[in-house]
C-alpha cells in the first residue's frame, strides 16, 4: 500500500498490513512537559458551545429529558440525512440523526422497547415501521424470548440475575476507529475481501458460513459508512491527509457505530496519541497552529457530548443519567518504556477546562507509576477541580493486554480491534446467599425459584453448613447465568449484528463471556458475621428466613482485614470456576467483573434483609466498594481491601468509587495534588485495578439536590462512569450523598 | 509476652490510614489511648481514659503500617497522636526504632507536657518531626484551659530547638480563649526564639466533637463558644505574621 497522505510518516509493517499499533510506535512523540502550551477556547468554540448549552437546556426542559425523536427512520449507518448544530461554526461534523439531540429508533434490538420508549416521552412509532418489525422482521429481543427456558425466566424475574442485555443492545465492543483515518475505507474493504478468500474452503461448515456472512455484512457496512460521509461532503475512501481530516474520519467511524447500535456502552477507544501524530506533522509543516489544534479537539469533544440513545425509563433506573460510555482511554506506557502520553492527551483533557466539566466522553486515565510527573500532576489537578476522571492500572493491564488496549464501558479492558466482549451484566450473589439459606425460595416473594432443596433449619447459622449450601446455590446460578448469556449473544449476533464495529476488527478475535457479580461486600460481611459473630435467624409463619439478628462484632470488608477480605477473594475465584464449567457461545472466554454502575440501588431494593445486618431494600455498595459506613480505618484501608481482589479472576474490571472532601485531601491545592498522586501510585502498586475519584463537599451535593438549576454542569463519578448529578433520580442522589465521603473532623 | 509489657504493647484508640493534615505527605495516623490533660475544646474526648481502647502488639501495629508503605513512603510517613502519645513512651521507642530501620518518616503530635527524661531523649532522637501543640502561651490561662500550666511544654520546645529537631507549632484558635492579641504576640515572640520551627499552623476550633463528651456523660463547657471562622483565622495569622 502506498498513499500520498502518508508522506512524512516513518515506514513500517503498518504499510503492508492493517496494524495501527505499529504505525503509532514508529511515529508518535512522547510528551513529558507540562500543560503550559495549551490554548484557550477559540471564539468559534465558545459560540458553538453556547449553542450546545442552549440545546442542553431545551432538552432538560423537555418531557423526560428527551428533546426529539425521529420516529420514522429506522436508524442505520447511512439512513439519516446530514445534520448540523451550526454548519458555519463546526470544525468537525456529523450527528446521529438530522438534528442535534434528536434521538433515533433502532428496532433491530427489539420493537417493543422502541415503542415503549417513544410512549414514555409522549411519541408514537411510525405505523409502517411497526408493521415491518411486528410482521416481517424478527428482532434480537424476539429471538431471545423464543428460546429462554423456564429456569432462566424465573431467575430473571426474581432478580437473581439482572440487567441482562436481552432487551437492549449489548454494546461493549470498540471498533478500531483509527483504521478509518489511517487507511481509508477502500483499503479496509480490500482487507475484508482477502479475509473472504481465506474463508473459501472445501467444507462450508456452520461456522464458516456464519463467518462468511458476517464479513459480507461488514463490507456492506463499510460501503454505507462511505455514503454517510459523502452526505457531509467528504470522500473517505482514501486515508486522511491532515489532522483535521484524521479526527473527522475517525469520528465518522464512531458515528457509524452509534447510528447502527444502541449499545449499553459505546466506547470509542484510545485515540489521542494516534491523532497526535497527525497534529505533530501539521504543526511541523506549519499548516496548523496550536490554537487550531485545540479547536479541532474541542469540537470533537462537543460531538461526543451530544451522543444520545432512546431508552426506556426502566433502563434509566438501572443506569441513571443517560450514560452512553463514550469511554476514551488516555496515557499509559508503551512496552518499550516510553510513555504514550502526548500533547494531544493534554488537549483532550483540556476540554474539561475549555468547555467545563461533563460526564462524556468518559475520560479514563491509564495510570502507571512511571507516567511523567507533569502529566500525573495535571490529571490529578483536573480530578480535584472537576471530579470527571477515572483511573485504571496500566501497569497491571499491560501484562496481559500489551500497550494498545482500551477500556470499554467503565472498567473492561480489551485489545483494540482484536477483542470483543459478550456483555453479561451481573448475578446478585447476596440474593444467592439468601436462597442458599431458604432452599431456593425467594426471601421477598416466598416463591420457589430454584429447584427445591433442604433449607437451613437451625436457629443460629453455622458457617460450614451455610458455605456448603451457598456453594451449591452458586453452582446453580452459574449454570442458569451462562445459559441465559448463550441465548442472548446467539440472538444478538443473528438479529442485531454490529457489522460496522466488527468491520473495524481483525478476522480472528478474542471473545469474552463477561459475567459479573453484584453484592460482593454484602456476601463477604454476611459470611464474616456468621463465622466470627453469632447470627440468629428470624423466620416468618411460613418458615421463610426473613431477618437476622447479629450478636457480637465481626471483621468487616473494607478495613484491610484478611479474615473477611479473604472471604471476598475466595468467592470471586469460586464463582469464576463455577462459570467455567459451562460451555459458552462461540467458545468465548469466561471472565468476571465486579462493578454495578448505579444499579447497586436497584439490586439492593430487590434483596431482603441479609445476615450482615443490612436491611431489606437498602442499596448494596457500588462495585467493589464496602457497604456505606462499614469502613472504619480510612480510605487507604478500603483501597488495600479492594486491591486484594484478583484481577486475573476478574479481568473485566473491579470498580472502586472514592469520594473525599477537598480539606481532607490536603490543605492547599498543591498538597492535594501531591497526596492524590501518591495515593494513586500506592493503590496501583498494591495492584488495585480501577478508581473513580470524586472531590467534593457533602453540602455542595445537598444544595445541588435542592437547586438543580444552579448546577447544570456538576459532574460526579459513580461506579464506572460520570454523570450530571442533577440527572440522577432522587433515590440515587441520596445514595451518593450517604455513601462514605472520606472526611476528617 | 504480657500485655503489661509496655515495650511491646500499646493501648490504641484507632487508626486512620489516610491522614493528610498531620505532617507532610500521606500519613498513617496512630491514635493512642489516654491523655493526662483536660483540654476544654478536645474533639477526641473518648481518647482520655487510660482504661479505654484496645491492646495491640508492636508487631501487629508495625505489620499494619508496612501494608501502607506504598502510599506513605514517597514523602509521607507515620504520625502518632492521641490522646497524648508520650504517655506510652516505651512502646513508641520500640516502634520508632523499627520504623527508622525501615526508612519510614516518624512524627509525634504532642502537647509536650512532659519532663525531658532519658526515655524522652531517646524517643526524640528517633523522631523526624514533632507537631507541638502549644496550648496557651500564658501560664495561668493555660492552666484554666487544659488543667496544667505551660512550663513543661515550653521547655520541651526549647529542647527540640536545641537538639535540632524539626517542629511544626500548632495552636487551636478558640474565640475568646486563645485569640487575644497580646497572647498571640507573646506566642510569636516565643516562636521566634526557636531555631527549628518549619511551620506554624492555627487549627480553627470547631464543636463537632462535642457529641463525644455527651455520649460519655460529660458536660461540654464550650457549648456557647462559636467555632473559629476563616476571618478569625486570618486575623490571628496577621498578628502572628504567618
Amino acid at each position: 500500500m502506498k498513499f500520498d497522505q502518508w508522506n512524512g510518516f516513518k515506514s513500517g509493517d503498518w504499510q503492508s498490513e492493517i496494524n495501527v499499533r505499529d504505525f503509532i510506535q514508529h511515529n508518535y512523540t512522547p510528551y513529558e512537559g507540562n500543560e503550559d502550551f495549551l490554548e484557550k477556547p477559540s471564539p468559534k468554540t465558545q459560540k458553538l458551545w453556547e449553542k450546545v448549552l442552549e440545546l442542553y437546556k431545551k432538552e432538560h426542559d423537555a418531557p423526560g429529558g428527551v428533546l426529539d425523536i425521529d420516529t420514522k427512520t429506522v436508524s442505520t449507518v447511512s439512513a439519516h440525512e446530514a445534520g448540523y448544530i451550526d454548519k458555519d461554526l463546526e470544525t468537525i461534523v456529523g450527528l446521529q440523526t438530522d438534528a442535534p439531540l434528536k434521538r433515533a429508533i433502532m428496532p433491530f434490538g427489539g420493537i417493543r422497547i422502541v415503542e415503549k420508549s417513544c410512549e414514555a416521552y409522549g411519541r408514537k412509532v411510525d405505523e409502517e415501521v411497526e408493521n415491518i418489525f411486528h410482521n416481517y422482521r424478527k428482532t434480537h429481543n424476539d429471538g431471545v424470548f423464543d428460546v429462554y427456558t423456564p429456569d432462566i425466566r424465573a431467575a430473571r424475574s426474581s432478580h437473581l440475575i439482572t440487567g441482562l442485555p436481552d432487551g437492549y443492545g449489548r454494546g461493549r465492543i470498540i471498533g478500531d476507529y483509527r483504521r478509518v483515518a489511517l487507511y481509508g475505507i477502500d483499503c479496509l474493504i480490500e482487507q475484508k475481501n482477502q479475509e473472504l478468500e481465506i474463508l473459501d474452503v472445501d467444507d462450508l461448515t456452520e461456522n464458516i458460513v456464519r463467518e462468511r456472512e458476517e464479513i459480507r455484512e461488514q463490507i456492506k457496512a463499510l460501503n454505507a459508512l462511505k455514503i454517510m460521509a459523502s452526505k457531509y461532503g467528504f470522500d473517505i475512501s482514501k486515508p486522511a491527509s491532515n489532522a483535521k481530516e484524521a479526527v473527522q474520519w475517525l469520528y465518522f467511524g464512531y458515528l457509524a457505530a452509534i447510528k447502527d447500535q444502541n449499545g449499553a456502552a459505546m466506547s470509542i477507544g484510545r485515540n489521542t496519541t494516534f491523532l497526535d501524530i497527525y497534529f505533530e506533522r501539521d504543526l511541523q509543516n506549519g499548516t496548523l497552529t496550536e490554537a487550531e489544534a485545540q479547536e479541532i479537539m474541542d469540537h470533537f469533544v462537543m460531538k461526543l457530548r451530544l451522543v444520545r440513545f432512546l431508552r426506556t425509563p426502566e433502563y434509566n433506573e438501572l443506569f441513571s443519567g443517560d450514560p452512553v460510555w463514550v469511554t476514551e482511554s488516555i496515557g499509559g506506557m508503551g512496552i518499550d518504556g516510553r510513555t504514550l502520553v502526548t500533547k494531544n492527551s493534554y488537549r483532550l483533557l483540556h476540554s474539561l477546562e475549555n468547555l467545563g466539566p461533563a460526564p462524556e466522553p468518559n475520560l479514563t486515565i491509564l495510570w502507571s507509576t512511571r507516567l511523567p510527573e507533569n502529566f500525573k500532576k495535571y490529571v490529578t489537578g483536573l480530578s480535584i477541580k472537576t471530579s470527571s476522571l477515572q483511573y485504571e492500572n496500566d501497569d497491571l493491564m499491560r501484562i496481559t493486554l500489551g500497550d494498545d488496549y482500551a477500556i470499554a464501558c467503565c472498567v473492561s479492558p480489551m485489545k483494540i480491534g482484536k477483542q470483543m466482549q459478550f456483555f453479561g451484566a451481573r448475578a446478585n450473589l447476596a440474593k444467592t446467599l439468601l436462597y442458599a439459606i431458604n432452599g431456593g425460595r425467594d426471601e421477598v416473594s416466598g416463591k420457589q425459584v430454584t429447584p427445591k432443596y433442604q433449607p437451613i433449619l437451625s436457629e443460629y447459622l453455622d458457617y460450614d453448613e451455610v458455605m456448603e449450601k451457598f456453594d451449591q446455590m452458586m453452582e446453580y446460578v452459574a449454570k442458569i447465568y451462562i445459559k441465559a448469556l448463550n441465548a442472548i449473544h446467539y440472538m444478538h449476533d443473528k438479529y442485531s449484528y454490529e457489522a460496522i464495529e466488527m468491520a473495524l476488527h481483525d478476522k480472528d478475535i478474542i471473545r469474552t463471556m463477561a459475567c459479573g457479580i453484584a453484592g460482593l461486600s454484602v456476601v463477604a460481611d454476611s459470611l464474616s458475621a456468621i463465622k466470627y459473630a453469632k447470627v440468629k435467624v428470624i423466620r416468618n409463619d411460613d418458615g421463610l428466613a426473613v431477618d437476622y439478628e447479629v450478636e457480637g462484632d465481626f471483621p468487616k470488608y473494607g478495613n484491610d482485614d484478611d479474615r473477611v477480605d479473604q472471604i471476598a477473594v475466595d468467592i470471586v475465584k469460586k464463582f469464576l470456576i463455577k462459570l467455567q464449567k459451562h460451555q459458552t457461545y462461540r467458545n468465548s472466554k469466561h471472565t468476571l467483573s465486579i462493578l454495578t454502575i448505579t444499579s447497586n440501588v436497584v439490586y439492593g431494593k430487590a434483596t431482603g434483609n441479609t445476615p450482615d445486618g443490612r436491611n431489606a431494600g437498602e442499596p448494596f455498595g457500588p462495585g467493589a466498594n464496602p457497604l456505606h459506613g462499614r469502613d472504619a480505618n480510612g480510605a487507604l484501608a478500603v483501597m488495600n481491601t479492594i486491591a486484594k481482589l484478583p484481577f486475573t479472576n476478574a479481568e473485566d474490571g473491579i470498580s472502586y468509587t472514592f469520594s473525599i472532601t477537598p480539606n481532607t485531601l490536603g490543605k492547599t491545592q498543591e498538597q492535594r495534588v501531591e497526596n492524590l498522586v501518591n495515593m494513586l501510585d500506592g493503590y496501583f502498586k498494591q495492584t488495585g485495578h480501577h478508581i473513580n475519584v470524586n472531590v467534593f463537599d457533602r453540602k455542595l451535593l445537598e444544595d445541588a439536590m435542592e437547586h438543580p438549576e444552579k448546577y447544570p454542569q456538576l459532574t460526579i463519578r459513580v461506579s464506572g462512569y460520570a454523570v450530571h448529578f442533577t440527572k440522577l433520580t432522587r433515590e440515587q442522589q441520596l445514595d451518593v450523598i450517604n455513601r462514605t465521603i472520606h472526611e476528617r473532623i | 509476652m504480657d500485655k503489661e509489657d509496655l515495650k511491646y504493647y500499646a493501648k490504641v484508640h484507632s487508626i486512620e490510614s489516610f491522614g493528610t493534615v498531620d505532617g507532610p505527605g500521606i500519613r498513617f495516623v496512630l491514635f493512642l489511648q489516654g491523655c493526662h490533660l483536660q483540654c476544654k475544646y478536645c474533639h477526641n474526648r473518648d481518647t482520655w481514659d487510660m482504661n479505654g481502647g484496645s491492646y495491640q502488639s508492636l508487631d501487629e501495629i508495625y505489620e499494619k503500617i508496612l501494608k501502607y508503605k506504598n502510599y506513605i513512603c514517597p514523602n509521607g510517613g507515620v504520625t502518632v497522636t492521641g490522646g497524648e502519645p508520650l504517655l506510652q513512651i516505651h512502646f513508641l521507642i520500640s516502634l520508632f526504632k523499627k520504623l527508622k530501620d525501615s526508612g519510614i518518616h516518624t512524627c509525634i503530635d504532642t502537647s509536650g507536657m512532659v519532663a525531658i527524661t532519658k526515655n524522652v531523649e531517646e524517643l526524640l532522637s528517633l523522631t523526624d518531626l514533632v507537631l507541638l501543640d502549644i496550648k496557651h502561651i500564658d501560664n495561668e490561662k493555660c492552666k484554666e484551659l487544659v488543667g496544667v500550666g505551660n512550663t513543661l511544654e515550653l521547655k520541651f520546645a526549647k529542647y527540640l530547638s536545641d537538639h535540632n529537631i524539626p517542629i511544626w507549632i500548632r495552636q487551636v484558635l478558640v474565640p475568646g480563649l486563645t485569640d487575644d492579641k497580646e497572647d498571640l504576640l507573646k506566642l510569636k515572640d516565643f516562636i521566634s526564639t526557636l531555631k527549628t520551627v518549619q511551620k506554624v499552623e492555627l487549627l480553627p476550633y470547631h464543636n463537632m466533637g462535642s457529641y463525644k463528651w455527651k455520649k460519655l456523660g460529660n458536660v461540654y463547657s464550650l457549648e456557647n463558644t462559636p467555632p473559629a471562622t476563616p476571618e478569625d483565622i486570618e486575623r490571628a495569622k496577621k498578628i502572628l505574621k504567618i
